[in-house]
């Protein structure tokens, strides 16, 4: 990275703001730009050897455009002038195949961060990250390979450890007749490694675990030898797994499987869910949607939060919102758009990327950690399943019916005992958050979404 | 942006690539073996992509997108260094050839003297590019898949339809001096409703498309995707619970080929089999699945949307046998995996864009016909499910268990199709499950054109299709025990 890169922010904060003056002089009534860009270094070791060096420098601008309330979303990641004064002018004109829509606008004026106002730092940059060379990510890459293999005989291969590091730049700026209304800008860093580790079962079948760490600063991921040691644990303690008889069993789903459950979760409180009919929390505001021992937050406020952001996708100030307090469905997450077609006002959760149009995205979406250590969320379970992963897409949000493939371990009497894999867990997801009875103290904080583990007291297992 | 809005001026119609010299590709080729690589390729992408979104009766949303730029990748034993640019200037092209380059340590070698072009099939000619027809023609479209959802029947509450084109232009240029290019549409229909009925609400989805010009609607009708779409939601209006446990399948002709992508196709891409990581490693001449099991991948099924005139490396599009009568006959092979396998090419390098490497992926992925009727494929189960749509699927290669997500099914009961059945899982082992193929019907059918499978991060659009198939038991992830 030749630049310094408090000016390449500065950079593509004017970027963006030259164009949304642009778009307002060829005619637009408002216009948001985004301009993202991002420096990736990403390698690969197999066996001890290099396997994929990949460097990546990308930029790109996304144009929302409205004139007598038609728009149109478009992106290029051509960036010189000329180029880009043709691309304003094809969005303008390119609105007018849409039809009129009243509610879609920007956001009012008076709901913008004010112009000038200094933003909150979250403390999401860290140089040591942005600065990491391929050889040192090829370091940690070899040596978390080394300590999966070399932690067992029986660990025969690995699909490779990975090792990443990005560094990326994002400015909005919105605009209309009247001029700016909102400039903002930010930065962030991010690394990550991981290695899969795979041993010999019966029958040609192999065992397979993988384990990472992430984090916004290099100085706080966890070391290469814990992340290999963990990957080759978790996949030795597959071998011999076996499917299940169907029977209906409590379920203990640890962080990794939570956390899927909570993207679910994310998936039908977000506004434009709602306003279209399709989550199964329609209406149900203020209402008992999960146990008492479940609160839920949607937080960009974290700092060094892999999911913090300061302003949306539309300008507005982000904020914590309570999404379900101690069992209660306490709001939606809702963008401009979603917020006037349910007659509310946005809080503050619109996403933005380069390529598409805003909607509601979260930030940190954290599950509130319980008191019960994980081994007793097991205690008092006679038979039971323990989920370690989840595959499949089965869930509808309209009606919440709720099956995935999943692999674990059965519990016996307090204690895992025989590894379990290829059968299936089901509930209705309302039933199946009501019925969780349990809530354990081990947070997972790696990624953007965050939850503890969790017991569930029925769901029907299907094996043979 | 490039071009114009389509309708109201014509798209720029050269080759986005006409500027660029064999003395520039010979140079770039150059740069990239300069620290010794054994190999070099240089990927050129132009995509232009539209979108367009009916909802609450009028067209909500209008979009455009163009990429354009050059990724360049070189191989030195196994591995691969990888580097791209956005857009084609001289200097960010030649500095990504460069760090692309530093994969390899040692002196450079020689790049190729000559560039020659290399002519290929056309499996997707298409007359008018989507791109190019006329904006009101599209939208005429999607009011026309509304107005026929709506009018389907009062329970009907929502609709959104939407319609998505792209065209690709790419130019693959190899170290050894081969040169091909290719410009491939895309284009996709979808029509999404919810219907309720009391307290009752369902959804339903229809669609299609592939490498076809917009003529392609005026044989597949918005009107007929609006009626899949409400014939689904208004038929799980009535969904029972589903039976869980192990149970005999009947799976429907068409979009049910996704069992071949889940439970064999990820396990036969030759990098998990070169890495020993996949359950079917070292296993070419065994008897993986029933006698009745014929399975094909092919990029040369004309129109579809996996259909691949010549891979992302420049292996023409092929017609592969990976399974024939239960034996499993050969791998999906890369450039790299060939090469260290010691075998060829077998048209399958795809990558999702000129971002990210090339990796062996499927295409088109089929079941053979076989000779049951559908009819009687049905009579002979005494309870079981009939499955005859999806929401996708997804499978662990090392182990084989695989999943895929039921949309719309019904319970068979004495040979005969019964209720309507809440959307569930199957979950299965794939050579075990393939092993009880125990009928197969013989009307074939393609899938219509909506699939796209991901891979370490990589979308890409493919095919799928069978004819109906009996399984004779696998689990199903009911909640009925």
């Amino acid at each position: 990275m030749s630049h310094v890169s408090m000016d390449k922010q500065r950079e593509l904060q004017a970027l963006a703001e030259t164009v949304a003056a642009l778009a307002i002089d060829d005619g637009a009534d408002a216009a948001e730009v985004i301009v993202g860009a991002g420096q990736s270094l990403s390698v690969k070791i197999r066996q001890g050897q290099k396997e994929l060096l990949h460097e990546s420098e990308s930029h790109g601008l996304g144009l929302r455009v409205f004139v007598n309330h038609r728009s149109a979303v478009c992106h290029t990641s051509d960036l010189n002038e000329a180029e880009l004064r043709r691309f304003v002018h094809d969005t303008v004109e390119l609105s007018q195949l849409s039809e009129p829509d009243e509610l879609n606008e920007l956001p009012d004026r008076q709901d913008l961060i004010p112009l000038g106002q200094s933003l909150l730092d979250l403390d999401l940059w860290d140089d040591q990250t942005a600065k990491l060379s391929a050889p040192e990510l090829f370091d940690i890459a070899r040596r978390t390979e080394a300590a999966a293999l070399g932690f067992s005989k029986k660990i025969t291969n690995s699909d490779g450890a990975g090792c990443d590091r990005n560094a990326g730049y994002m400015a909005l700026a919105l605009a209309d007749k009247a001029g700016l209304g909102f400039s903002g800008s930010s930065r962030g860093t991010y690394c990550s490694f991981s290695v899969e580790a795979l041993c010999d079962d019966e029958g040609g079948k192999k065992r397979n675990a993988s384990f990472w760490s992430a984090h916004r600063f290099f100085q706080q991921l966890a070391t290469p030898e814990s992340v290999g040691q963990e990957a080759a644990r978790r996949a030795l303690r597959k071998l011999g797994a076996q499917k299940l008889a169907t029977a209906e069993l409590p379920v203990v789903f640890d962080s990794d499987a939570s956390r899927a459950l909570l993207r679910t979760l994310a998936s039908v409180v977000s506004g434009g869910a709602i306003y279209r009919k399709s989550s199964y929390l329609c209406g149900r505001e203020g209402t008992q949607v999960a146990s008492p021992l479940i609160t839920i937050v949607d937080d960009p406020l974290r700092p060094r939060g892999p999911g913090s952001r300061t302003f949306d996708g539309e300008g507005l100030a982000a904020r914590r919102n309570v999404i379900v307090d101690q069992g209660i469905l306490s709001g939606y997450l809702l963008d401009s758009y979603s917020a006037r077609k349910l007659g509310r006002r946005s809080n503050g959760c619109a996403g933005r990327s380069v390529g598409g149009s805003p909607h509601v995205t979260t930030s940190n979406l954290i599950l509130h950690a319980g008191t019960t250590e994980p081994q007793g969320l097991l205690d008092g379970i006679e038979r039971g399943l323990y989920v370690t992963d989840m595959m499949g897409f089965g869930f509808n949000a309209v009606t919440g019916d709720f099956s995935r493939g999943a692999a674990g371990f059965l519990i016996e009497n307090g204690q895992l005992t025989v590894p379990v894999s290829e059968v299936t867990i089901s509930a209705n997801f309302d039933d199946l958050l009501k019925r969780i009875d349990a809530v354990g103290s081990d947070l997972d904080e790696r990624s953007s979404t965050m939850s503890p583990s969790l017991r569930v007291s029925k769901m029907t297992v299907a094996g043979h | 942006m490039h071009g114009h809005v389509a309708g109201v001026h014509p798209r720029h119609s050269e080759s986005a690539f006409a500027r660029l010299s064999d003395e520039d590709l010979r140079r770039l080729l150059h740069l990239a073996l300069s620290k010794g690589g054994d190999y070099a390729d240089l990927y050129f992408e132009h995509s232009q992509t539209a979108s367009y979104v009916f909802e609450d009766e009028r067209i909500k949303t209008v979009g455009r997108g163009v990429s354009l730029g050059l990724g360049v990748r070189v191989q030195r034993g196994e591995a691969t260094g990888y580097a791209y640019c956005e857009g084609l200037d001289e200097a960010a092209m030649a500095r990504a050839a460069r760090t692309a380059a530093e994969i390899a340590e040692s002196s450079a070698r020689p790049g190729p003297q000559l560039i020659e072009s290399r002519s290929i099939p056309s499996f997707y000619p298409v007359g008018v590019a989507s791109l190019d027809s006329p904006a009101a023609n599209k939208l005429d479209l999607l009011r026309r898949g509304d107005r026929a959802a709506r009018a389907a029947d009062r329970r009907i509450v929502k609709v959104v339809c939407s319609f998505s084109e792209e065209q690709r232009e790419i130019l693959i240029v190899t170290g050894d001096g081969r040169r091909y290019s290719d410009q491939q549409p895309l284009l996709r229909y979808g029509i999404h409703v919810v219907a309720e009925d009391g307290t009752k609400r369902q959804s339903g989805s229809g669609g299609g498309g592939g490498r076809y010009g917009i003529d392609y609607f005026a044989q597949r009708t918005p009107e007929h995707y609006a009626s899949e779409a409400t014939h689904v939601a208004l038929a799980m209006l009535d969904a029972v619970e589903a039976p869980a446990g192990q149970l005999p399948v009947v799976l429907a002709a068409g979009d049910s080929g996704i069992l071949l992508h889940e439970a064999v196709g990820h396990g036969l891409e030759a990098d998990f089999n070169r890495k020993q990581t996949s359950n079917y490693s070292g296993r070419v001449g065994e008897l993986v699945a029933s006698e009745l099991c014929t399975v094909v991948d092919d990029g040369t099924v004309s129109h579809s949307r996996g259909a691949i005139n010549v891979d992302d490396e420049g292996a023409p599009g092929q017609r592969n046998v990976l399974i024939e009568h239960g034996r499993l006959r050969a791998y999906m092979q890369d450039h790299l995996s060939a090469r260290i396998m010691g075998t060829t090419p077998s048209g399958n390098g795809r990558r999702q864009s000129f971002r990210h490497e090339p990796m062996p992926r499927m295409t088109n992925t089929y079941l053979l016909s076989g000779s049951d009727t559908p009819e009687d494929i049905i009579r002979s189960v005494n309870r079981g499910v009939f499955a005859r749509r999806f929401s996708g699927g997804q499978v662990n290669i090392s182990n084989g268990d695989f999943v895929f997500s039921l949309t719309e099914s019904y319970l068979i009961e004495d040979g005969k199709i019964t209720a309507p059945l809440k959307g569930v899982n199957l979950i299965g082992n794939g050579p075990d499950v393939l092993t009880k193929v125990s009928m197969v019907g013989h009307d074939f059918e393609m899938s219509d054109g909506i699939w796209t499978c991901g891979k370490e991060g990589q979308s890409v659009p493919v095919g799928i299709g069978t004819p109906t198939v009996k399984i004779a038991a696998i689990t199903v992830g009911g909640t009925r025990t």
